[in-house]
């Protein structure tokens, strides 16, 4: 099967090889790697990034960001903006227009109605829709007429741009899913392992958590694309096997996601490999949480770290900042993440826009300026090479997921941490019990029964709005709101949260940005609340055959399929 | 013997239901969050509603009620009702996995032949290479030959599979590029050339796991070989004057296979279990790594089902290996 289609490619090849433009499906198929298998192609149900990368070579959203964080049209024919008149005066809706004549790959007509019901779909209350938040603050969705949708939200809205325009909240047929409305969701087998689209392909089968084949859609709006004839998405195993697939063996042309140490991506990726290694930077920071409040076990549950008892350590912005001074970032991004990571003092990393440029005090290793700090809070050197004030010694508890490079972290800052005589205990637990949110267990990250904790975050999107809406006093994780809520350092400050509520009612993107970095700021350097100490970014495996391929942070790595070929 | 087997098959009926009552209890004390891998930018009242429209919110005691429904009542007629093209079911709800949305009975249907051909056809080699070892080795015991299999084995019993199955891919695949490295299961075998490629793809799988098992058959067989061949009756055989082929073939090895037949069928549901590691290895996506998936997804469901499934099998592979032993064995009787 396989070695026919390749015999016709060539073919197909061959007849137009004069031509400057591939045909569609001339350049035979493409094999992708992912380690994570799909489990399921309906994005709305899915429970991970490996489910919407594998949705998103099907389904399209009407428009999306581009590696350089810049909106583009997909099915809209333009980006409404103020000045067009696609988004009201008083921000409170926003008007898509769509491309004439987009169809389906099934051979019908897109039209508005298909917006609408993916509103419908998303909204319902007992649909368990995993993009719901990009509906946040929806009002309605409407048809005007059959090539428009009006979205009207309750509130004003400074940033109008969040619903339909990622991968993660693209465009589902009506037709296709009106029967699935709601708890029926999880009755719509067919329909969510093969959601027909817009996309440069089509599913033609669909294996769960194992392999996924693709064709290229013959409805596909551009008529010379795509130039591979099909997809195989093959899951399953480690990201090492992923990685000596594209580059040793090259049986594959793409190995998404190698999360690898540096030293085995360097030994695989010598002068004769098969493949390369690119990276895209988006807004993931690795970082070290401050606790504000006490962990202590000897605390009553439920007063355990809450804002009732601030910590008596870390409470000391000295010793905060002396933490961080203490730190090598260079060494640690050397050791863990190579060419996937760059030593930061942001929160926000970027978009570039965002990024505050001026925050670099950190990047420099000061031991000397640290013991110095510690000394001037009043934490004496003891004997024993640890630190001590009134009797107490300065130990801290430093907690963070099970996997290879956090627990390299935590040895390299715990070694620091000592040369600067603070004592450290480490602990590791496994991810699924520290980032799952069981408000039973007294071991997630929401909870925060330690000193520090690392690990990284981002924000879907290229806008951080609803990431910096994170650090207000409300959102402290405590028994009150069941240990939910994302300010895990209970970081609580009236100024900060005014200036959230201003960053929700304005629209100006200058101003926009310079809010965002003097927020960025409080947390980071003006508090040391937040440690930022590497901008991750992921990497992926390209065969050298591969041309087109653009990877993007802000988006599926795969959202620009239609446009791969390969140089023959 | 009629009698017993009914009896022990009824018998199960409680132990099963106790064994589900376990698992079921066991993997909802264990810490974890079916919503753990969804990104973390999803906001908690979202998670909730999501965790919410699972079912997972539920108490325990309804949870367990419906999955022993669904298990025992639903699945049963639904394959019943494909079976006579019947709908029998209508809208009641199967057995759904929480990670892909779809029913458990189907994903398993679909990871079974992948299982049976790779652990199966491994557990077959293993089988094959391993008696001939086990009895020359005892019948030559001490000589060289005896020697290389003793040491062939320890390397099957101590090295693990992660490790022969990665040196195999860097030797065959890497610098010789011989076999592929990722078992293709889109392969469908409808002609010579696709049946040449499933081989080439099932070669180091196979080897890997026919390696471990043999291992330890091998060591069954020469075990209970030595065993016999001190035995009287030997003795009388050779007294007797049969040829060296009749004593051990006939006498000798009849005799020692009937342990060894036991632990043949008692490794039986392993099969069906899947090689989690090996299917990892080389991406053969069987059920081993279906059930490891679900672990790391806290795909309740998922995991429960087929774990009680394995429980299931287990339980009448051990009745099939005492019901044997009494038909091979003449001294054996249960009545």
């Amino acid at each position: 099967m396989r070695l026919t289609t390749a015999l016709l490619g060539a073919a197909a090849m061959m007849a137009i090889a004069p031509a400057a433009f591939a045909a569609r499906g001339s350049d035979g198929e493409l094999k992708l790697i992912y380690w994570q298998a799909p489990s399921i192609l309906n994005p709305y149900l899915s429970s991970g990034t490996k489910d919407l990368e594998a949705s998103s070579i099907v389904l399209e959203p009407l428009a999306r960001y581009t590696p350089k964080g810049e909106l583009v049209p997909y099915l809209a024919a333009e980006i409404p903006t103020l000045d067009n008149g696609g988004i009201a005066k008083d921000l409170k809706s926003i008007t898509w227009k769509l491309k004439p004549g987009l169809k389906w790959s099934d051979g019908s007509a897109v039209t508005a109605d298909d917006v609408v019901f993916t509103g419908q779909y998303c909204m319902d209350p007992k649909g368990g829709c995993a993009q719901l938040q990009h509906f946040t603050g929806v009002d309605k969705v409407e048809a005007v007429d059959p090539t428009t949708v009006k979205i009207t939200f309750k509130e004003p809205m400074p940033d109008p741009y969040q619903p339909f325009t990622s991968y993660e909240n693209p465009i589902l047929q009506k037709k296709q899913f009106e029967k699935c409305i709601g708890a029926a969701a999880p009755t719509c087998t067919a329909a969510n392992f093969g959601p027909i689209g817009t996309g440069a392909f089509e599913v033609a089968s669909f294996k769960t958590n194992d392999v996924v084949t693709f064709k290229a859609n013959p409805n596909y709006r551009d008529p010379n694309k795509p130039a591979f004839s099909g997809i195989t998405m093959k899951g399953g195993g480690d990201a090492m096997a992923a990685a000596r697939a594209v580059f040793q063996t090259g049986e594959f042309d793409y190995a998404w996601n190698l999360q690898l140490s540096p030293d085995v991506i360097k030994g695989m990726t010598g002068p004769d490999a098969k493949g390369h290694v690119v990276a895209a930077f988006g807004s993931l920071v690795e970082r070290l949480e401050m606790n504000m409040t006490d962990p202590s076990p000897t605390l009553p549950e439920g007063e355990r770290s809450t804002s009732a008892h601030p910590n008596p350590i870390l409470s000391d912005i000295r010793v905060r900042e002396a933490l961080s001074m203490a730190i090598d970032r260079s060494l640690l991004v050397q050791v863990g993440y190579g060419p996937a990571g760059q030593p930061t003092c942001n929160l926000v990393p970027a978009p570039a826009a965002y990024a505050d440029t001026t925050n670099t005090g950190c990047l420099k290793q000061d031991v000397e300026g640290a013991k110095k700090l510690l000394d001037e809070a009043g934490w004496k050197m003891g004997a024993d090479g640890f630190r001590y004030k009134d009797g107490k010694k300065l130990s801290l508890t430093y907690q963070t997921s099970t996997n290879a490079v956090r627990q390299d972290f935590q040895a390299l800052i715990k070694q620091w941490w000592h040369d600067v005589g603070v004592d450290t205990e480490l602990k590791n637990i496994n991810a699924s019990v520290f980032f799952g949110s069981d408000p039973g267990s007294p071991d997630t990250f929401e909870k925060f029964y330690a000193d520090v904790e690392m690990y990284a975050n981002n924000f879907s999107g290229t806008d951080p709005q609803a990431y910096m809406a994170q650090y207000v006093c409300s959102q402290a994780p405590s028994p009150k709101n069941q240990w939910q809520g994302q300010n895990m350092n209970r970081y609580c400050d009236p100024k900060y949260d005014a200036m959230v509520t201003e960053l929700g009612q304005t629209a100006d993107p200058v101003k926009r940005a310079e809010m965002v970095k003097t927020m960025n700021d409080m947390l980071t350097k003006d508090t040391m609340t937040i440690v930022p100490l590497v901008w991750r970014g992921t990497t992926s495996g390209v065969a050298n055959s591969i041309v087109g391929e653009d990877i993007n942070p802000w988006d599926s790595e795969l959202w620009n399929i239609g446009d791969w070929s390969r140089k023959h | 013997m009629f009698t017993y087997t009914i009896r022990r098959l009824v018998l199960a009926i409680p132990v099963l239901l106790l064994i589900s009552l376990i698992i079921f209890a066991l993997l909802k004390f264990a810490p974890g969050d079916p919503m753990a891998q969804v990104p973390m930018t999803v906001p908690p009242e979202v998670k909730a509603k999501m965790r919410a429209a699972l079912g997972a919110d539920q108490p325990l005691i309804v949870q367990y009620l419906l999955w022993l429904k669904q298990f025992f009542i639903i699945e049963p007629l639904h394959i019943l009702g494909t079976m006579t093209g019947y709908d029998l079911v209508g809208n009641a709800q199967r057995v759904i996995s929480w990670q892909t949305r779809s029913p458990v009975a189907d994903i398993i249907a679909q990871r079974m032949p992948q299982t049976l051909t790779v652990v199966g056809m491994s557990y077959v080699v293993g089988v094959l290479i391993a008696l001939p070892i086990g009895i020359v080795s005892a019948y030559k015991q001490y000589s060289w030959f005896d020697q290389i299999g003793t040491f062939v084995s320890m390397i099957g019993f101590s090295v693990p599979t992660f490790f022969t199955g990665v040196m195999l891919i860097l030797i065959f695949s890497v610098y010789l590029g011989w076999f592929p490295s990722i078992y293709d299961t889109t392969l469908v075998v409808d002609s010579w050339p696709h049946f040449w490629l499933q081989v080439r793809q099932m070669v180091m799988p196979v080897a890997v796991l026919a390696l471990y098992n043999a291992a330890q058959i091998s060591r069954f067989m020469r075990a209970s070989m030595l065993d016999n061949l001190q035995q009287d009756y030997v003795r009388t055989a050779r007294a007797k004057g049969m040829t060296e082929q009749v004593v051990v073939l006939k006498h000798v090895l009849r005799n020692s296979l009937i342990p060894v037949v036991t632990v043949i069928a008692l490794g039986v549901p392993q099969i069906f279990g899947g090689a989690i590691i090996t299917e990892q290895v080389f991406k053969v996506n069987g059920l081993g790594a279906l059930l490891i998936n679900a672990i790391y997804a806290d795909d309740l469901p998922m995991v429960q089902t087929l774990t009680f499934i394995f429980a299931i099998l287990i339980v009448i592979f051990n009745l099939i290996a005492d019901v044997l032993y009494g038909i091979l064995d003449p001294r054996i009787r249960y009545d």
